[in-house]
């Protein structure tokens, strides 16, 4: 008896609205609570880039983006970044799924993409810092260390939250807390992908160009 | 029994996906936003770098290309809808929106004008300098 595939041919305006369905089932309760925390986060992350977009000019005489930035390695960041988000999307579909194996498999190819974006964006900084490019040589770098250096934290985060996932599946199996767990960490990590299109595009690109 | 049927997004599935073609056509909808994800960025970074546009219109097309990627992300991987089940979500972000756009917009916007006319002039800056 499946009702809703009789539904599927109702007109859209017979449909209940979602009060009249009664209490939402809790995987859209969980997943809009997460949804109000991302939000919260990208709010925060908007400070960072007020103070960023404020300080940009603010260079002290030290080194501008244009000199610093190289965008060989943002173009491979980015990539890598939007392929996990694509991996990480199909990870979704096999733990809808239940399939182990094909979770598995997406799981470390999110995880290795993600880490290599970590990888990319260290050397940068580390590169930066060798020439003297410190968060303590002026403003415009404090606020750029400050701003790349956060979103690099939640990717790490991200990282280790799909190792905790894993291990929940390997020893919980898909029960629908564990499942409930994988939908938030996967609206987390698409997440971190529009604060890193923001990211490459405020910081980068725009800041190359004069 | 009462087992009502939502409007969905693009590759959500509210409950377990049969095996088959349905699998094929949800991770579809994954490789679309994918594609069009990579359009919009190899766009983003030829715009940046290209001298063919006029140069003071390139920053505001990088920025209509990163709203339009959003959107991509939005739709395709985070599965926002117009659905019943999914109102409060886009209340949520449009909340959301506007507290960036605020805080961003407004952080500009005063930080502007305090340095317009708060920062001494250039040759006053110069008295100060130890030379």
């Amino acid at each position: 008896m499946n009702v809703a595939v009789t539904l599927d041919e109702i007109r859209p305006d017979t449909l209940p609205s979602a009060s009249e369905a009664g209490p939402a089932p809790k995987r859209i309760v969980v997943a809009y609570g997460f949804w109000i925390f991302l939000l919260s986060d990208i709010v925060m992350f908007s400070a960072l880039f007020a103070a960023y977009a404020v300080l940009v000019r603010a260079t002290a005489g030290g080194p501008t983006g244009a000199q610093l930035f190289n965008q060989g390695s943002v173009a491979i960041q980015t990539a890598c970044l939007l392929a996990s988000s694509y991996t990480c999307g199909l990870m979704s579909l096999a733990v809808n799924e239940r399939r182990r194996d094909a979770t598995y498999l997406f799981a470390v190819v999110t995880f290795a993409l993600g880490a290599m974006f970590l990888a990319l964006e260290l050397r940068e900084f580390a590169g930066m810092i060798a020439i003297g490019a410190t968060p303590q040589r002026s403003a415009f770098l404090s606020a750029f260390f400050t701003l790349v250096g956060c979103h690099g934290l939640h990717v790490t985060a991200g990282l280790v939250w799909l190792t905790v996932m894993m291990t929940q599946v390997a020893v919980k199996g898909f029960r629908p807390n564990v499942q409930r767990r994988l939908l938030c960490f996967a609206l987390f990590w698409h997440a971190l992908d529009i604060v890193w299109v923001w990211l490459f595009t405020v910081v980068y690109l725009m800041g190359v160009h004069p | 029994m009462t087992d009502t049927h939502y409007d969905r997004a693009p590759g959500y599935s509210s409950r377990t996906v049969e095996a088959g073609e349905a699998t094929a056509s949800h991770a579809g909808i994954y490789t679309l936003g994918l594609a069009l994800a990579v359009i919009l960025t190899a766009t983003s970074f030829w715009v940046a770098n290209t001298s063919l546009l006029w140069a003071p219109g390139v920053s505001l097309g990088l920025a209509v290309l990163a709203i339009a990627q959003m959107g991509i992300h939005l739709i395709f991987f985070l599965h926002i809808t117009t659905g019943p089940d999914n109102t409060n979500n886009v209340l949520a972000l449009a909340f959301g929106v506007l507290i960036v756009l605020l805080v961003v917009a407004g952080s500009l916007w005063i930080m502007g004008n305090l340095h317009d006319n708060l920062m001494p002039s250039a040759e006053l800056m110069d008295l100060h300098m130890p030379h």
